[in-house]
């Protein structure tokens, strides 16, 4: 790339667990790196504000906006993003038609498998409190509120991931 | 044709013995939207490719006096900065012509970036081309513009007294009178004369608006954020003065539009103007402000309505007015009392729309543009009439439910509303309602039912396509169609795989490139059933040509029969008695590898003939009868009397929108449509500055989208009737679910807490 700002640094990550090495200025997110160096462009810029959740992608295991965040920080850090996401889910948004245009569609799969981790870890919400036990539909969507959807494919979503969770995914 | 607009059809394998038309089956661009492959417009790689940002203007109206780019031309990596000082000249914007629907693609008159004037804040006065992305937003933040500020008409509120009545026109009637409503009005022994206020809202798609533009010599292609690929390639073609045949606009995945990628905004032509100049391939990704500052929202209104009626319900008279805005430098007028004509059995009846200018960017048609705020007034209205009347509002609605049509008396092309009420009833549990206000609660919660009336007419443009059957079974439909998230290309998949009797695995669909057939905008609900019609005369005709070709062997059981005595099934064409062919059998033996017919001529005086075809049609069709889509909302909210918090806990969508061709995915568009008129009834705002016109809330942290936890489940269903003036029967369904549902949802907040909220959205103070 010509004219590239000199002030740069160098630095790896794990991307779909594969290492790629980049030499990028630091303040370069981890949404435009993934999106501009790395040419993985299933995860989405919405809002570049962290209002919308398109950019979820997983930090080892855990979601994160990439685009509130610098790539540099996660240097040697396991990223998974929509590319590499396997399982059911995105099977499962298909079948129960979870979204529309598309455009959120990365991000909302992405976080729904940060958060049924979470879930199935003990992490608290604002619905169950300190004890989440079974994952019922108003946790489901407590814990996916930070993903829009404008289309409007909420229902499809909850479908979506509640068979998934409940193991009867074809 | 490239791979770029090319996709696959892969659905379940199935035999012709089951129809595809009405099943549910799933997107034929499924795996493509959860796999992260299918590609958006700011997604594709050019070598050598710049970026673009946009420098917006601080003042609503005056005239740049000096514009300083040196500091942001020494940012590192800076290739240009475009000002009016040194764009390139282009052709001004047309002059918007309604019998050439294209003329109207601009979202404003200015000719941006050659010119001093600013006509809203926000405007681009300046555009940074630079290596990277960081560099060129880094670099816009150092422009330094200087203005001579000229006084501007901004505060809708107070410019509503200045409202002058709107003229019609060709396309939309702005007034309608029936008797004397206003001496019946006063006549009538009960009546309502309320005063209804909507704000500005916002489309606020997921996917912001972006251009990726490359010129070759005058050749250009452009991947661009657009529900108009057609309009936006002839646009483009005459402002930069090059032959439309060498301007192609690819645009197979659009990540949401709902009106706000309909006409063509800024940045599509400052990104096109950028590559002209710096003859790099370029892009240009507006940032989520630059959205709100560069593309039109819809309109604030507001709205009289006033009933009257007898003590049995009846209505003797209904006026409806409103009073919405267009900027100086365009817009058009939303049909906001549209709705009124239709929908009671008034024997008195007063429709008027009035506007007013402001020095703002152009507004811009947004999902049911007229209807879904017009709803919001009538129906609301009609829930406090109810009130007044001691009468159940469904049952109101049922008493004064029309014949034919109230404001001209005619004919209706079908009208299934009390079906709907009776079917949506029925699921939603009315029955179980009481009908005193805050009579309803479970605990803390105040439990309110609403129901309003969803209204939405049809509309049917000319699309061109071609149809190709090869010898190997595989069908190819190539339209310039759109695909947004609505489900066309599943939904032209399964009626192509019907017409030809074939499976719909066999069938793949070409979209989204203007280098396809000529097809209508996606908007306005009209896409499936204008690409519906030209593929039902395509599948007849190549059935006609492959009849031809096996009557002229003597082996083949179809020789000297008419199409109209066969069937299309299992791949061929078969008579009643089972004898019969595949259309493989009949390539094979005639030695031709396939057929191919194409409806529709997309230049010259074929295209000109598009456009008269359409008008004739659209004129014909409202001189004949009155058609639309329709539908029953039943609403459940739970508001807290404490804090006057609204939960919306379940919802019913009762809907007669005549065929469904798949239940999946008419359910999602209704759904999205319910979705979005819960944001427009409860958290949905525009904040426009009265003092300055600038945005004051251009984010999704600030504009509040609802959210997964705001979003009960949606039960929706269909009756299911086909509409008999409709290709197949079918009505677009983009539109009608969110007419209606900000009413149902105020109306059940009344029922819950006695509170009449008419000025949305309704937050938690208008409660208190």
């Amino acid at each position: 790339m010509t004219g590239e700002q000199a002030n740069t640094v160098e630095f790896e990550l794990r991307v779909n667990g594969e290492a790629v090495t980049l030499r990028l200025p630091p303040q370069v997110s981890l949404l435009d790196a993934l999106r501009e160096h790395l040419g993985l462009t299933g995860t989405k810029k919405g809002c570049d504000q962290g209002a919308c959740g398109a950019c979820t992608v997983l930090a080892d295991g855990e979601r994160i906006n990439s685009c509130l965040t610098l790539a540099v920080q996660y240097a040697g850090r396991e990223i998974t993003t929509i590319e590499g996401i396997t399982g059911e889910l995105p099977r499962a948004f298909v079948r129960h038609d979870g979204f529309q245009c598309g455009y959120c569609t990365s991000g909302q799969i992405c976080s729904a498998t940060g958060m049924l981790a979470e879930h199935a870890a003990g992490m608290p919400s604002a619905v169950t409190g300190q004890h989440p036990g079974e994952l019922i539909d108003a946790e489901i969507r407590e814990r996916m509120s930070g993903n829009l959807c404008r289309c409007g494919a909420y229902n499809g979503i909850v479908d979506a991931i509640r068979e998934v969770a409940s193991g009867t995914a074809s | 044709m490239t791979q770029i607009s090319t996709h696959t059809v892969i659905p379940p394998r199935s035999t012709t013995s089951e129809r595809s038309v009405g099943r549910p089956v799933d997107r034929v661009d499924g795996t493509a939207k959860t796999t992260g492959e299918a590609r958006f417009s700011a997604e594709y790689p050019y070598p050598d490719l710049a970026h673009a940002a946009l420098v917006h203007a601080t003042v609503a109206r005056g005239r740049i006096t000096a514009i300083d780019t040196a500091a942001a031309s020494a940012v590192e990596g800076v290739l240009t900065v475009l000002t009016h000082e040194n764009a390139p000249v282009l052709k001004p914007p047309p002059s918007p012509n309604p019998l050439n629907l294209s003329s109207m693609v601009s979202g404003t008159s200015v000719s941006y970036l050659n010119t001093d004037e600013v006509h809203w804040n926000g405007q681009p006065v300046a555009v940074v081309v630079a290596e990277t992305p960081q560099a060129a937003r880094r670099a816009a933040l150092l422009v330094r513009v200087t203005y001579d500020s000229l006084p501007a008409t901004l505060d809708f509120a107070a410019e509503e007294e200045n409202a002058r009545p709107l003229k019609g026109d060709l396309l939309s009637q702005a007034a309608a009178k029936k008797g004397d409503p206003e001496a019946a009005l006063a006549a009538a022994p009960v009546s309502v004369d309320l005063r209804y206020t909507t704000p500005p809202y916002h489309h606020n798609a997921i996917e912001p608006h972006a251009t990726t533009a490359a010129w070759d010599g005058d050749r250009l292609t452009v991947h661009d954020t657009t529900q108009s690929i057609d309009w936006v390639r002839r646009h483009l073609a005459l402002r930069f003065g090059v032959p439309v045949a060498g301007v192609r606009v690819i645009a197979p995945y659009v990540g949401g539009g709902f009106g706000g990628k309909g006409l063509l905004w800024p940045g599509t032509i400052l990104a096109v103007m950028a590559a002209r100049a710096t003859g790099r391939p370029v892009r240009l990704a507006l940032t989520r402000e630059g959205v709100y500052h560069t593309v039109g929202g819809r309109t604030p209104s507001a709205q009289r309505v006033a009933l009257g009626a007898g003590p049995d319900g009846r209505m003797t008279a209904l006026i409806h007015t409103s009073v919405s805005r267009v900027a100086r430098v365009g817009g058009r007028p939303e049909p906001v009392t549209a709705v009124s004509g239709h929908l009671y059995d008034a024997a008195n009846i007063r429709l008027q729309q009035n506007i007013v200018e402001l020095d703002l960017l152009s507004n811009t048609f947004m999902r049911a543009p007229g209807e879904a705020i017009g709803t919001f007034a009538l129906e609301s209205a009609v829930d406090e009439l109810a009130c007044e009347l001691g009468i159940d509002p469904i049952e109101l609605r049922m008493r004064n439910e029309p014949a034919r049509n109230p404001i001209d008396g005619k004919r209706f092309a079908r009208r299934l509303l009390r079906e709907a009420y009776a079917l949506g009833a029925e699921r939603f549990g009315w029955s179980e309602r009481t009908p005193q206000p805050g009579s309803m609660r479970d605990g803390r919660w105040l439990v309110g039912m609403g129901v309003a009336s969803a209204y939405h007419p049809p509309l049917q443009l000319d699309a061109h396509l071609t149809l190709r059957l090869s010898v190997d079974g595989t069908v190819v439909v190539r339209c310039g169609f759109q695909e947004m998230g609505m489900g066309g290309a599943t939904a032209t998949a399964q009626i192509a795989a019907d017409a030809l009797g074939v499976p719909l695995s066999s069938v793949r669909v070409e979209y989204g490139d203007s280098a396809l057939p000529v097809a209508p905008m996606a908007g306005g609900a009209t896409q499936t059933a204008s690409v519906a019609a030209a593929l039902l005369t395509a599948a007849e005709k190549l059935k006609k040509s492959l009849l031809a070709l096996a009557g002229r062997s003597g082996e083949s059981p179809l020789r000297g029969q008419r199409l109209d005595r066969l069937e299309a099934r299992d791949g061929g064409l078969y008579r009643a008695d089972r004898q019969g062919e595949t259309y493989t059998g009949i390539l094979s033996r005639a030695g031709r590898p396939s057929v191919e017919v194409a409806v529709g001529s997309d230049s010259g005086l074929g295209a000109a003939a598009g456009q008269v075809r359409f008008m004739a049609r659209f004129l014909r069709d409202r001189r004949r009868w009155v058609k639309a889509a329709l539908g029953a909302h039943f609403c459940e909210v739970r508001v807290d009397r404490d804090t006057g918090e609204v939960r919306v806990s379940r919802w019913v969508g009762a809907f007669d929108v005549g065929t469904v061709i798949n239940p999946k995915t008419a359910g999602s568009q209704l759904r999205g449509g319910i979705v979005m008129g819960i944001g427009m009834a409860l958290s949905e705002q525009t904040l426009v500055d009265p003092r300055t016109g600038r945005i004051m809330n251009p984010s999704l942290s600030e504009y509040h989208l609802p959210v997964h936890a705001d979003i009960p489940p949606i039960d929706v269903c269909y009756l299911n009737e086909p509409d008999p003036t409709m290709p197949l029967g079918l009505m677009g369904l983009g539109e009608v679910g969110i007419t209606g549902a900000a009413a149902a949802l105020a109306n059940a907040v009344h029922h819950a807490t006695g509170k009449r909220v008419r000025d949305l959205p309704i937050t938690l103070d208008k409660l208190l």
